[in-house]
């Protein structure tokens, strides 16, 4: 079976080292990749902000082409990427006069019978099982799992782990050998896409999160969106400075963590291109 | 909504609002959750649970002040005023729509310029390239905000990390990229 993918702009640009090492660990364990032909944006925050139906036509793009490429089921790794393809999904299956006209918008045949996955999903359904053995390197380390908003919001559309204090992706830092710890901005925003536009809300919003991790004695920061990875990766001169204090916990993507553990060499996993040094 | 007594259906924009997004602006009971979990709450001009009163009254001086208010373009989206909701009221939905109306009616509020710059200029990245093409992105941010300086010492590093793609990677339907744009932004 193939499963589709779709990157998203950021794992093409800026959030390179996270399609690595999706890419990396899919192959080590066998899973065939193909990404979606000629995929364009989602839309972002961008598009919901301004224009509603631009913000459901571009997703639905998306998921005709995967479903003209014969993918079944596809795996979106950037957690806004994710949400808005989710609730495209949602809401349009709900609402037939509106599928109808995204489907006249687009140009293109329309069913809504994709399968979406978020990283976490795709571990957790082709790694998971294979998983015993083959940690070679356990990732021993204490962990803050930070989940952020997209990946279990709005839990209507997601459905996906529990909306407060999530566990799916300590569950999988366990099986790798990591130490989870508890702490309290599991799903609080880091500022999203204010990064640039609302720079001092992020460095507040990010520097709450680095600095309760930190504080709780996490040596690591593990996470699953590119818009949360930036905030907390390239954004540490503004968080150090909304903390007072120079705070140098690495923040990594799952699938780069999983990979050390299985011993998939470190450049392969993208960790060169951090802000903030990889020293775990 | 005459079966639900205690719901009625209210004129004005908050009625607008729930004929378009099926929001209940009546539901609100001013609990307060929304306002309590919203990271940003402190820097908005109303929290959102008064933004959900000031509707409730139906007092058109109130809503213009929702519409031109900077609360509306600082919100996240981050969904946690949703997910809070004892009543389930999809606030981020009505969000959008308010951020929508507010554009439409040049009712935006002055504080947030910077914000919806940056929108625009993802959106014409995403017309023109079918993707978010990042160096294009924030020169077309530059340009609106002239904001030159901000972030160019982000630069170097991101260029010796690998991070900045130079060239573009084209969509190849670029025409069909562009139809959804033109079609999408038809006022009916």
């Amino acid at each position: 079976m193939t499963l589709g993918f779709y990157p998203g702009c950021s794992l093409k640009g800026s959030s390179r080292e996270y399609a690595e090492s999706v890419l990396a660990v899919a192959k080590a364990f066998d899973i065939q990749i193909q990404e979606i032909k000629d995929w364009n944006c989602c839309g972002a925050t961008a598009a919901h902000s301004l224009n509603r139906e631009l913000s459901l036509a571009l997703p639905a793009r998306v998921l005709s082409l995967a479903e003209k490429q014969g993918l079944t089921e596809i795996v979106v790794p950037c957690a806004a990427c994710y949400g808005r393809l989710s609730s495209t999904q949602y809401e349009l299956a709900k609402n037939p006069e509106l599928k109808a006209r995204v489907a006249e918008i687009n140009g293109i045949e329309y069913n809504g019978t994709t399968t979406i996955l978020n990283v976490i999903q795709m571990l957790d359904k082709y790694v998971t099982p294979k998983l015993e053995g083959r940690v070679v390197k356990p990732f021993e380390h204490k962990v803050a799992c930070y989940y952020g908003c997209y990946l279990v919001r709005p839990h209507e559309v997601l459905n996906f782990d529990r909306v407060e204090e999530p566990q799916s992706m300590d569950s999988l830092m366990t099986k790798v050998g990591a130490t989870p710890i508890d702490w309290a901005f599991k799903t609080e925003c880091c500022g999203a896409s204010l990064s640039i536009s609302r720079t001092s809300s992020v460095g507040k919003l990010s520097g709450k999160i680095v600095g309760d991790a930190f504080d709780r004695g996490a040596e690591a920061i593990i996470v699953a969106c590119p818009m949360c990875q930036s905030n907390l990766d390239m954004r540490r001169k503004e968080i150090n400075e909304y903390l007072g204090k120079k705070i140098d916990i690495p923040v990594l993507y799952v699938t780069q963590a999983l990979g050390l553990a299985i011993g998939l060499d470190r450049k392969s996993l993208g960790l060169q291109r951090h802000f903030v040094k990889v020293t775990v | 909504m005459s079966s639900d007594p205690h719901h009625s259906v209210i004129s004005g924009l908050g009625g607008e609002i729930q004929e378009h997004t099926e929001v209940k602006v009546s539901h609100c009971y001013q609990c307060g959750k929304c306002s309590a979990g919203c990271p940003l709450s402190d820097e908005m001009d109303y929290p959102p649970s008064l933004i959900m009163r000031m509707l409730q009254t139906g007092n058109p001086e109130l809503e213009e002040k929702v519409l031109r208010s900077f609360s509306i373009w600082v919100c996240l989206t981050c969904e946690m005023c949703y997910a809070r909701c004892p009543m389930s009221i999809d606030i981020p939905k009505m969000m959008d729509y308010l951020r929508e109306k507010a554009i439409k009616e040049k009712k935006t509020n002055p504080k947030a310029k910077q914000i919806i710059s940056f929108h625009k200029s993802f959106l014409d990245s995403v017309r023109y390239t079918g993707k978010m093409y990042e160096v294009g992105f924030y020169a077309d941010y530059k340009t609106r905000t002239l904001k030159i300086l901000d972030d160019m010492m982000l630069v170097p590093p991101m260029m010796k990390r690998g991070k900045l793609r130079i060239i573009p990677e084209m969509i190849k339907d670029r025409s069909g990229i562009a139809s959804i744009f033109r079609k999408t932004s038809k006022k009916k």
